[in-house]
């Protein structure tokens, strides 16, 4: 595979697509799938083919991002279309067959683009989602797919796409935020003989759905970005640290993965340079604490998944003790578009210490649940209020809860912050991967501070103390606080059990875990104060009869 | 117990255990390719029984003890069959937030088992999951492999009671 020949077949590719005067797109991504949008495709394509239409043609793509609405169907002319059902085929293709272009459509198909959700986004990581189809390299590479990879290969040298990546000012999207370059450079400076790269897609956090869909909807996306990494770092082989709870995201990636070795970008020799990258799946069995990279490596290679100390970091000594590179599944579908369009254009994006964008799973109680993608900086207001539409049902807004149970719950005075790294983590939640669930008056604080402590609990792997012990502790007395039965002395308790979890845990999980009780304590403290005090709860959740979670 | 060998006979002359070899194979018999492995085993047989967990740890060098101990650390794995059909709740935030404790508390008591559980004809498994990612939808739920969005105890309950019914006319038949 040469440049020449990448772009022939990119050519190709556009000469095929240009043949076609519409296309109707049918998202088959887990969500519209899971709303039988196969079957959707299925009829519109028996419909054209009943019609006899010229130039038009039906494909599968990936996640359109207003999940909420689905199946939706979009067409290369812009139009799209919401809650599609087989037996609305006829209805969908009456607007552009010529025949009977001028009947009208039934208004609950249609979907207006023109609204905030989709206006106010800026697509990088999902620039394809929802275009091309995730099963065909082809129409990946026709999108100036695999090019960035050709210029590393071609015109670069490791240092100068280090370089690129580091003056593009990339943090790790997973949640902590270290910057990118940074770390591969730490990695490519690492002595070692054998080099790994990662890439971390076991998506933990309930209500984080974001590289889920990046998988399922444009996988060599991510290959491209593990395959420019590999190749400035220096490591031969990688693995895709993939939930088995994804099975689409599973097959979708290798399928992308042998698609690729076929072309030759993949594998031994790629491009005929002295580059090789051998990639693998390894699928994660049910165990939030694997998103914490020393962890996910003892998983990798086969272990309980239990984190370690660090340093040494895995930079230095990770899988096998090789010098390691691990990054988010968001981090490294940034990467391509970094090299392609330059690390100044990315830097130009976002706030001072924040570049970029940010994908961001939007749930809860709020009218457009979604995947969005904004630039980093936008306020928590224009997110919930705008893009998100509102509380449906016209109650009242309470709380956002940003980083899973990582990270916390911030009340409306805190609507007005923009969304980064720091001002998150100051306002005492965190960025996290990307989960954002809207809360309404109709949520107890309280009970979702047990809920998440509850996760917390019995997720922890129980290496250590602070965390096994302290995790329980703190769920003991939230469970009573829940059930009336708690005493102010128990809240002195949990006060202290916080912080003592908070600093002396040996991994993240159990550092952030009372991060939760700790912000909820900060902006809802009368609510604890009304169960304590007043035996009861202003949300109506919590009774005396409401038992703990027995799950 | 059988004398230690990396070689150890196939438990039973059951079809599946060669998809099981032919895994083990693919990866050269790797210590590391433990967690793989059990993937394979639970995908051929739907679940992990002592039998297999004996044969996968002596085939791969692996001490039965961590065998077992990486088995029970990740919930993926189960020890024991599922019931004819499995029904997985929810309990992600975005599932929790819209009521799907609720749903569980329905569930729980009409059919009266805890998560994790089967009910005594053997025939619903009723399971939790941590998060679907299928948050735009929920509370979501999985009726056998296939996921369900915007549920409400109504639709819960009547899929239930259509599983039963199934049941009950199989019995007769």
């Amino acid at each position: 595979m040469t440049p020449d020949e990448l772009e022939q077949i990119a050519e190709k590719e556009r000469a095929a697509q240009s043949e076609c005067a519409t296309e109707l797109r049918v998202c088959v991504a887990a969500g519209c799938l899971s709303c039988q949008s196969d079957k959707v495709k299925d009829a519109l394509d028996a419909e054209i083919r009943q019609r006899g239409i010229g130039g038009c043609r039906v494909k599968g793509v990936g996640c359109m991002g207003l999940c909420a609405e689905g199946p939706l169907v979009s067409t290369s002319k812009g139009k799209m279309y919401k809650l599609v059902q087989p037996s609305d085929a006829g209805a969908v293709l009456d607007t552009f067959d010529p025949g009977t272009q001028d009947k009208i459509l039934p208004a609950h198909l249609h979907c207006p683009t023109d609204t905030p959700f989709f206006q106010s986004q800026q697509k990088i990581v999902l620039e394809n989602s929802g275009i091309i189809d995730p099963e065909r390299i082809e129409e990946y590479i026709a999108r100036d797919g695999y090019s960035a990879l050709m210029k590393a290969l071609t015109e670069m040298t490791p240092q100068e796409v280090i370089a690129e990546i580091t003056a593009s000012g990339l943090r790790g999207r997973g949640g902590a935020g270290y910057p990118t370059g940074l770390k591969w450079s730490t990695v490519a400076k690492a002595a070692g003989a054998k080099k790994f790269v990662i890439c971390n897609a076991d998506e933990g956090d309930p209500g984080a759905f974001m590289d889920r869909s990046v998988l399922e909807s444009d996988p060599h996306r991510v290959l491209e970005g593990m395959l420019i990494a590999a190749c400035a770092v220096g490591a031969q082989e990688g693995y895709i640290y993939v939930r088995a709870e994804y099975p689409l995201a599973i097959k979708r990636l290798r399928t992308a993965i042998r698609q690729a070795e076929r072309l030759g970008l993949l594998g031994a020799n790629i491009c005929g340079t002295r580059f090789s990258l051998h990639l693998d799946l390894r699928l994660g069995a049910g165990a939030f604490v694997c998103g914490e990279e020393t962890a996910l490596i003892a998983s990798i290679e086969g272990q309980r998944g239990t984190p370690r100390a660090r340093p040494p970091y895995p930079a230095i000594s990770g899988l096998m003790g090789g010098p390691t590179l691990i990054n988010n599944v968001e981090t490294y579908a940034n990467v391509a578009p970094i090299l392609r369009k330059g690390g100044a254009w990315y830097a130009g994006i976002g706030t001072e210490k924040s570049k970029g964008t940010k994908v961001f799973a939007l749930a809860g109680r709020v009218k457009n649940t979604g995947l969005v993608e904004v630039p980093m900086g936008i306020t928590l207001r224009r997110m919930v209020f705008e893009i998100g539409g509102g509380i449906p049902e016209g109650r009242q807004f309470k709380a956002v809860q940003t980083g899973g149970p990582s990270g916390g719950c911030l009340p409306e005075a805190a609507l007005d912050m923009p969304i980064e790294y720091e001002s998150l983590a100051k306002a005492g939640s965190i960025m996290g991967s990307g989960g954002m669930i809207v809360m309404d008056e109709s949520s107890c604080m309280v009970d979702v501070a047990r809920y998440f402590m509850d996760f917390c609990m019995t997720e922890s792997c129980g290496k250590c103390v602070p965390c096994r012990v302290g995790t329980y502790q703190m769920h003991r007395i939230l469970t009573a606080i829940t059930n009336m039965t708690a005493t102010p002395k128990d809240l002195a308790m949990l006060e202290e059990l916080c912080d003592l979890v908070k600093h002396t845990s040996l991994c993240g999980l159990g550092q952030s875990a009372p991060n939760p009780v700790i912000s909820t304590l900060k902006s809802f403290a009368a609510e604890y104060k009304a169960h304590i005090e007043e035996h009861r709860c202003p949300a109506g959740v919590c009774g005396i009869d409401a038992e703990g979670d027995k799950a | 117990m059988a004398a230690y060998t990396t070689h150890p006979a196939q438990p039973s002359t059951d079809k599946r255990w060669k998809l099981v070899d032919a895994a083990m194979r693919r990866t050269g018999k790797s210590p590391r390719s433990l967690i793989e492995t059990l993937h394979t085993v639970q995908e051929a047989f739907g679940y992990i029984d002592e039998e297999a967990l004996r044969y996968v740890a002596m085939s791969l060098r692996v001490p039965l003890s961590r065998a077992y101990g990486v088995a029970t650390f990740y919930h993926f794995f189960t020890l024991k069959p599922a019931g004819r059909h499995t029904c997985v709740i929810c309990l992600g935030t975005a599932c929790y937030i819209k009521g799907s404790r609720q749903l569980l508390e329905a569930v729980e008591k009409d059919l009266r088992v805890a998560p994790g559980e089967t009910t005594a004809d053997g025939e619903i498994s009723l399971l939790t999951a941590r998060c679907l990612g299928s948050c735009g939808l929920a509370p979501a739920v999985v009726y056998d492999q296939e996921v369900a969005g915007k549920v409400d105890a109504n639709s819960l309950r009547k899929r239930l009671h259509d599983w039963n019914e199934q049941a009950r006319s199989r019995h007769d038949a």
